[in-house]
């Protein structure tokens, strides 16, 4: 039946190419265009840790002084290095981890290649059990090896291929910054996209070669690169003074159970309150707990101009879909004739009905055909553009199928209201005017 | 040309003439919309940076570690820099507009303020003002006397904290701070520090546009010498035509002082001004591509359905051919009845126009849409119209006569 339906729709489709062509064009460019951008928004509003965002968080307090303090405020989003030390020493999560950005002169083993600069994370041990960061060799260094300020190394699976070859390159040493450091591990392929755990760096497609503990960062006198938010007499400097009242370090936590997450809060408010007694805070206790959705969000890390775009996009579709309306209501009333020449010879509504449907509906696949392609050129057009995000526009599976489900929906929406002003003409009128 | 015989036709095609108004209603409030919107990106391509932009370039290096002797480095680099044939003037500048990295701090006319006035971003470097060109409109560069060591004075704060120091502030800062005053002589707290305007500059954008471009030009320039160890861009004023040549030059020169440096980039600030507002051609373009997309498919729209209705009207047509009417006059008929449909939808877009840039107000850094780009908008729906529909008109007025006699 449905194929004889099918059937139908192409032969009266192919009576009128041009009309057809251009019901076509337009469900393709609206559905190519809509899908394009929210293809983008889709990869960027992605989770980048989907089987642990709920339970990690961001751990954020107010350590600044009286001055410019307003009710409401949010605290500031980085922590300093006393409270990030005291609030790891506490260890009262179930994991956490103290970093920070940082920028390292790498100095090559073989002598053919020129020194190098590459970005960095100053780490405690708890990230990698924590962000479930996947090792290729090795294994990551230990809580005795951050109080030791171990001089030690963990590599990105892309920068030991650029150094090692990718060979197995744990216990050689590698000339971090004028210090030799021996390599421990080497990571596998991970990279969380936005790099939710530092947003001050490049959210989309930052890249981080280089992993060393935060104790020994110090020490050495690596340059620390990110940002840095001063209060009261607090001054910029590529090497942070711990004792400066400045936040430059993110703090992170893993709480497995909401009630952990209370029991958390509870203690970081505790924290200010103390340390409010002692004279270091003068605001009142002011903490937030945000996972990493929320910090995502809160952080509004999907660019501005990509959300406006898709707004753009949804209007251009509904142009479209008015235009198809517009053009399928003259195809079939068109056809009054035809139809109600059935209509007397016995078809009843319904069948009429669900014919010239299942015609909008070929109608919304060749539409949805049209839009795919389209949509893949629109992808490559953004994988052009110089955004950071670019390379990462690509069509999933996921996305694919949504966009024929669109394109089918959209054309059958566009069809029932003129199917249904075909079928509600009085064949009998029609007949005798003709 | 009689609009009734149009508007009671109209009223028999109630559904398709209300789709045909909403289909321009919508594509005028998008494209005035999008129209706007690209003005404003072409707009702010333009913002003015306050430097002599087409004699500047930039190289921007690193030591792989700390140098000892970081001062004498830095002068010995200088004034190598400064014997490269061409180049005008040299300086080491803790920042250089439009390249994003900056430092910033929030300051007070008035020490016993609770909340800070607003932040603005503070550039460094020996003889910056010069090198730059920026162009003094009040007071004074600074004398020679006047310069401290960024190295001593990070070290020893007190060293600015002790004695009153010189500022230089832009023309957009000491109107948001003192306006309608003289800003020479004020004083600008930030940080325990104090410091005095001695001079005003016509304008010096920041580095990094984080709080919007309203304050886009809120800067400060303090007399004190950077070195390589706290400093990393070198910029360099030549003749338009040198640039490159100069630019290629610096980078040899600066490797063979120390070949333990890095060169991270050389550019020539049309370069770096092109890279700082790329998003924004970018956007534009996109922005472009909708609205030439919305036009063409909204024109196909009215060809559909023109064409559409000249068909369904062939007999009436021939009727009123048959009657008297002319070729002109049919050809009129349909121009007029795409006119009066175009209007009622432009009216309709207009309203839709506004409304979503109200949205668009609330939600994004959009401001509110001049009245100019809604006639604008009209226009460009106006003219296509007219153009969609004339083809299917043409056809119409070809019509014969004879049709009237034929039966079906």
């Amino acid at each position: 039946m449905l194929a004889y339906y099918f059937q139908l729709a192409i032969h009266s489709l192919k009576r009128n190419k041009v009309l057809t062509a251009l019901m076509v064009l337009a469900i393709a460019v609206g559905i190519g265009a809509s899908m394009t951008t929210l293809t983008v928004l889709h990869v960027l509003s992605g989770n980048p840790i989907p089987e642990k965002s709920a339970r990690l968080y961001r751990v954020q307090i107010d350590p600044r002084g009286s001055f410019g303090f307003r009710p409401g405020m949010e605290p500031p989003n980085q922590v300093s290095w006393i409270d990030g030390m005291n609030l790891l020493h506490a260890a009262r999560a179930d994991r956490q981890a103290l970093m920070t950005g940082g920028l390292v002169a790498v100095q090559p083993a073989q002598s053919m290649l020129d020194a190098f600069f590459a970005p960095a994370r100053y780490t405690s041990a708890g990230f990698f059990p924590m962000f479930d960061v996947p090792f290729r060799y090795g294994h990551p260094w230990n809580a005795a090896d951050d109080q030791a300020s171990a001089r030690v190394v963990v590599l990105s699976h892309a920068l030991n291929e650029k150094l090692f070859g990718g060979r197995n390159s744990v216990g050689r040493m590698l000339d971090v910054g004028g210090h030799a450091l021996r390599v421990v591990g080497v990571l596998g392929d991970w990279r969380p996209n936005p790099l939710f755990y530092d947003l001050t760096r490049n959210s989309y497609n930052a890249t981080e070669g280089i992993y060393v503990p935060l104790s020994t960062s110090q020490v050495l006198g690596f340059a620390h690169d990110g940002s840095t938010d001063c209060w009261g007499n607090g001054g910029g400097s590529k090497r942070m003074d711990p004792a400066a009242p400045c936040a430059w370090l993110q703090f992170w936590v893993q709480l497995d159970t909401p009630a952990s997450a209370a029991a958390y809060r509870r203690f970081l408010v505790h924290y200010s309150q103390q340390q409010k007694a002692l004279g270091r805070f003068q605001r009142p206790p002011n903490v937030r707990l945000r996972n990493v959705m929320q910090w995502l969000d809160y952080n509004q890390v999907v660019p501005a101009n990509v959300r406006l775009q898709t707004w753009l996009a949804f209007g251009f579709l509904f142009v479209c879909l008015v235009n198809t309306v517009g053009l399928m209501l003259a195809k079939f009333m068109r056809r009054q004739g035809e139809l109600s020449v059935r209509r007397a010879m016995g078809a009843s509504r319904r069948t009429l009905f669900a014919q010239l449907l299942v015609e909008s509906g070929v109608v919304g696949l060749a539409g949805g055909a049209g839009g795919l392609v389209i949509a893949l050129l629109g992808l490559w057009l953004v994988r052009h553009r110089p955004a950071a995000y670019a390379s990462l526009a690509h069509l999933d599976g996921a996305m694919l199928m949504i966009t024929f489900l669109l394109a089918i929906c959209a054309s059958l929406l566009a069809g029932v209201l003129p199917a249904w002003r075909a079928c509600s003409i009085t064949p009998a009128s029609m007949l005798k005017s003709q | 040309m009689e609009i009734g015989p149009i508007l009671s036709t109209l009223r028999r095609h109630k559904i398709t003439a209300f789709l045909l108004v909403i289909e321009i209603a919508l594509t005028c409030a998008i494209v005035s919309n999008a129209v706007f919107l690209i003005s404003q990106r072409l707009e702010r391509m333009k913002m003015p940076s306050g430097v002599a932009e087409h004699q500047l370039v930039m190289v921007q290096m690193t030591h792989t570690t700390p140098a000892r002797d970081a001062m004498a480095r830095t002068q010995a680099d200088l004034a190598a820099l400064r014997a490269i044939p061409g180049v005008k003037d040299v300086t080491l500048a803790s920042q250089v507009p439009l390249t994003n990295s900056s430092s910033n701090t929030e300051i007070r006319t008035d020490p016993s303020q609770k909340l800070p006035t607003l932040n603005a971003t503070q550039y460094f470097g020996q003889d910056l003002i010069r090198t730059f060109g920026a162009q003094l409109v009040a007071g004074r560069d600074f004398r020679p006397d006047e310069y401290l060591d960024y190295a001593k004075v990070i070290h020893n704060l007190d060293l600015v904290r002790t004695q009153t120091s010189s500022v230089v502030i832009t023309e957009a800062l000491a109107e948001r701070l003192w306006p309608g005053e003289s800003a020479l002589g004020k004083r600008i707290y930030f940080a325990g520090v104090e410091t005095r305007v001695v001079g005003v500059v016509k304008s010096l954008v920041r580095p990094s546009l984080f709080e919007g471009d309203g304050g886009a030009q809120w800067s400060m320039i303090f007399p004190l010498r950077m070195d390589v160890n706290h400093a990393s861009r070198y910029v360099l004023r030549t003749e338009p035509g040198s640039r490159r040549r100069v630019l290629d030059a610096a980078a040899r020169v600066l490797r063979q002082l120390d070949p333990h440096r890095i060169i991270l980039e050389k550019q020539t600030f049309a370069e770096i001004r092109t890279d700082y507002f790329r998003n924004d051609r970018a956007m534009a373009g996109i922005l472009l591509g909708v609205i030439v997309a919305l036009l063409t498919v909204t024109a196909l729209g009215i060809v559909g359905l023109a064409s559409f209705w000249v068909a369904q009207r062939r007999r009436t047509i021939g009727v009123r051919r048959a009657l008297g009417a002319t070729r002109g006059d049919i050809l009129r008929y349909f121009q007029t009845e795409n006119f009066l449909l175009a209007t009622i939808g432009i009216a309709l877009g207009m309203v839709l126009a506004w409304g979503i840039n109200l949205f668009l107000m609330q939600h994004y850094e959009v401001a509110r849409l001049p009245w100019i780009y809604l006639p604008a908008g009209a226009l460009a729906l106006w003219l296509i119209g007219q153009l969609a529909v004339l083809g299917p008109a043409l056809r119409a007025s070809h019509v014969p006569p004879v049709v009237a006699t034929r039966s079906v």
